[in-house]
C-alpha cells in the first residue's frame, strides 16, 4: 500500500474510533445524553468496546478468506488499543458514577456481583495485551510467545459478552446480536485452520504425482 | 418525613411544563405534517390506527383535579418529556425509548376492567365510569425503579381502596391481582422477550387498601400517555416500579398470593413484596443508591430511602416480617 493511502486510512480509522467519545462529550456539554445520562455513558462505552473488539477479531479471518485484504493487519493494533481505551472509559464510569470513588463500594461490587467480577476480569485480561502492543514488546517476547499471550483476547471477549448478559434482566435478549457475531468469529478460527490444513494435505498428497 | 407538610411545590419546579408543552405542540404539529405526507407512503390504515379517536386523542386531554394531602412535597418534578419517553413497558419494546414510539396502537377506548374471583358479584367497570367515581387528585410521588433509577411524578387518580370498595370483595380475599392488556398483534414487541404475557402483578389486601396506593388515570394533570400505562394503572410508591401494573383490564381477588410476572421470571431477583429497601441488594447490583432521571450525569446519584421515603405511612404493614427474606 502507498504511504499516503495508509496515512489517509489511518486518519479515517482514528476519526471513526474517536467518534463515539466525541459524541459523548458533545452530548454531555449540550445536556443531551437523554433522561439517564449515567446509563447512556455506561452503555455507549461498553458497547463500543465490544464492537471494536469484534472488529479487531474479524481482521484475521477476513485476511485468510480474502488474501487481497491482507493489508488490514496494519489496523488491528490500533483498533485493539481503542477497544482497550473504551474498556478503560467504561471502567472509569463505574468507578466514578456508580462506586463514587469509594474503594469499599468497588471491592464489595467486585466480590458480590458476578457481572462486575467478569467485567473486571475482561479488563484485566485486556490490560497485558495493551501493555505489550509495542514493536519493542513483540521483539522482547518473541513472536510465538507474544501470539500466545495475545490469545487472551478471546477469553476477554467471552468475559465481555457474559458481562453483558449478566446485567440485562432475565428474559431480555438484547445481547443476542453481538453474541452471535463473537460466536462466528470464534468458531471461524478452527474452521479456517481445518480448511487450510486440508488444502495443505491435498497439495502434499498430490505432489508425488506431479 | 416530607409527606403531609402543607408547603406546596414551589412554582419554579413546575414552570418547565410550559417549555415542553410548547415543544410538544411543535412536535405534534410537526408529527401531523409528517403524517399527512406519510399517509400515501405507509397506508391510511396504519395512520388511522395511530391517530383515530379510539387511541391517541385521549392521551394528553386535560383532567379536572383536586389537591391531595397525600402528595409528596419538597421534590423537584421530573419533566413530562422524561416521564413520557423513558419507560419500562416491555410489551412495547425493551429499550426505554421504545414504548413512547410503539404504544400508539394501544386501544384505550372503549376500555373496561373485569372484576372477578372472591367478590360478591363479578362486575365490569367502564373506564369513563371509573373516571367519575371519585374526585381525581393530584399526587406527586417518588418513583423508584428496581434498576436503580428514580423519578418524581405528579400522578392523577384516587386511592385504589375507593375502587376496591366498589368491587365488594369477600372477607376471605387476602390478595388482589392485576392483569394488564395483552394483544400480540398490538404489542408485537412482547415476543422479543421470554416473558409469559399478560403482565401480572399483585398486592396483599392491606397494601392495596393503603391510601397511598393510587388508582391512576393521568399525570401532569392530563390523561396518561399510552406508554405510561393508559388508560388505567396502579401506582404503589413505596415499591419498585414493576409492582405498579399498567393498562389494567382484569382485577382478581384471591385467598392466596397470585403469580406475578417478574417474580416468576427470576424469583431470586424480584420478590413478591419488592418494597424499596436500600439494605437489601438486588443480587446483581446495590440498591443503596439511585440515579435521578433528568439530571446531569455528575448530579444523578442519591441515597435510596427505606420504603422510598414512605415509611411513616406503610412500615406498619410489615411489622414482624423479615424483609431480607420477604424482599
Amino acid at each position: 500500500m502507498r504511504r499516503s493511502k495508509l496515512i489517509a486510512l489511518k486518519t479515517l480509522v482514528w476519526a471513526a474510533c474517536l467518534g463515539p467519545l466525541f459524541w459523548l462529550i458533545w452530548e454531555a456539554v449540550t445536556n443531551n445524553l437523554g433522561p439517564d445520562p449515567t446509563a447512556t455513558i455506561t452503555f455507549t462505552t461498553g458497547l463500543v468496546t465490544l464492537r471494536l473488539l469484534a472488529i479487531s477479531l474479524a481482521i484475521t479471518p477476513i485476511r485468510k478468506l480474502v488474501p487481497k485484504l491482507s493489508w488490514l493487519i496494519r489496523f488491528r493494533r490500533l483498533i485493539g488499543l481503542f477497544a482497550f481505551f473504551y474498556a478503560t472509559l467504561h471502567l472509569m464510569t463505574w468507578i466514578a458514577l456508580y462506586a463514587g470513588f469509594s474503594l469499599d463500594a468497588m471491592a464489595s461490587d467486585v466480590v458480590k456481583r458476578r457481572y462486575i467480577t467478569v467485567g473486571m476480569a475482561a479488563w484485566l485480561l485486556l490490560f497485558p495485551l495493551a501493555a505489550t502492543s509495542t514493536n519493542w514488546a513483540i521483539r522482547k517476547l518473541g513472536g510465538q510467545q507474544w501470539s500466545l499471550l495475545h490469545k487472551l483476547v478471546y477469553l476477554a471477549a467471552i468475559c465481555g459478552v457474559i458481562h453483558y448478559w449478566w446485567q440485562v434482566k432475565p428474559g431480555v435478549l438484547t445481547p443476542t446480536t453481538i453474541t452471535i457475531v463473537f460466536g462466528i468469529l470464534l468458531v471461524s478460527r478452527p474452521i479456517l485452520a481445518i480448511l487450510s490444513h486440508r488444502k495443505r494435505m491435498a497439495t502434499t498428497v498430490r505432489a508425488p504425482g506431479l | 418525613m416530607l409527606i403531609g407538610k402543607p408547603s406546596p411545590i414551589p412554582s419554579s419546579a413546575i414552570t418547565p411544563k410550559e417549555k415542553y408543552l410548547n415543544r410538544r405542540k411543535f412536535l405534534q404539529s410537526a408529527a401531523t405534517g409528517v403524517a399527512a405526507l406519510g399517509v400515501s407512503a405507509i397506508g391510511a390504515e396504519r395512520v388511522s390506527q395511530v391517530f383515530s379517536p379510539s387511541t391517541r386523542v385521549f392521551a394528553g386531554t386535560k383532567l379536572a383535579t383536586v389537591p391531595s394531602p397525600l402528595t409528596t412535597t419538597g421534590e423537584q418534578l421530573t419533566s413530562y418529556q422524561d416521564v413520557s419517553t423513558f419507560n419500562n413497558f416491555y410489551e412495547f419494546g425493551v429499550q426505554k425509548y421504545q414504548p413512547a414510539q410503539n404504544a400508539g396502537g394501544l386501544p384505550t377506548r372503549p376500555w373496561s376492567i373485569q372484576v372477578e374471583g372472591m367478590v360478591k358479584n363479578p362486575k365490569t367497570f367502564d373506564i369513563d365510569a371509573l373516571l367519575k367515581l371519585k374526585p381525581l387528585e393530584d399526587r406527586v410521588y417518588r418513583h423508584r425503579c428496581v434498576e436503580a433509577w428514580s423519578m418524581v411524578i405528579p400522578w392523577v387518580g384516587y386511592s385504589l381502596s375507593e375502587f376496591i370498595k366498589q368491587c365488594e370483595p369477600l372477607s376471605g380475599a387476602k390478595y388482589v391481582q392485576f392483569l394488564s392488556y395483552y394483544d400480540s398483534s398490538v404489542e408485537k414487541w412482547a415476543s422479543e422477550t421470554t416473558i409469559q404475557w399478560p403482565y401480572s402483578e399483585g398486592l396483599r389486601m392491606d397494601e392495596a387498601m393503603n391510601p397511598l396506593t393510587l388508582l391512576t388515570f393521568g399525570l401532569y394533570g392530563e390523561v396518561l400517555p399510552n406508554q405510561n400505562g393508559a388508560p388505567i394503572r396502579v401506582v404503589v410508591p413505596w415499591k419498585y416500579g414493576f409492582k405498579s401494573a399498567k393498562s389494567i383490564v382484569r382485577v382478581r381477588f384471591l385467598d392466596r398470593q397470585p403469580p406475578t410476572t417478574w417474580n416468576e421470571q427470576a424469583p431470586n431477583e424480584y420478590g413478591f413484596y419488592s418494597n424499596v429497601n436500600p439494605n437489601v441488594d438486588h443480587p446483581r447490583w446495590s440498591q443503596k443508591t439511585e440515579r435521578r432521571i433528568g439530571l446531569p450525569f455528575y448530579a444523578q446519584r442519591r441515597s435510596t430511602l427505606m420504603f422510598n421515603g414512605y415509611g411513616d405511612q406503610v412500615a406498619y404493614l410489615y411489622k414482624g416480617m423479615d424483609l431480607r427474606r420477604d424482599f
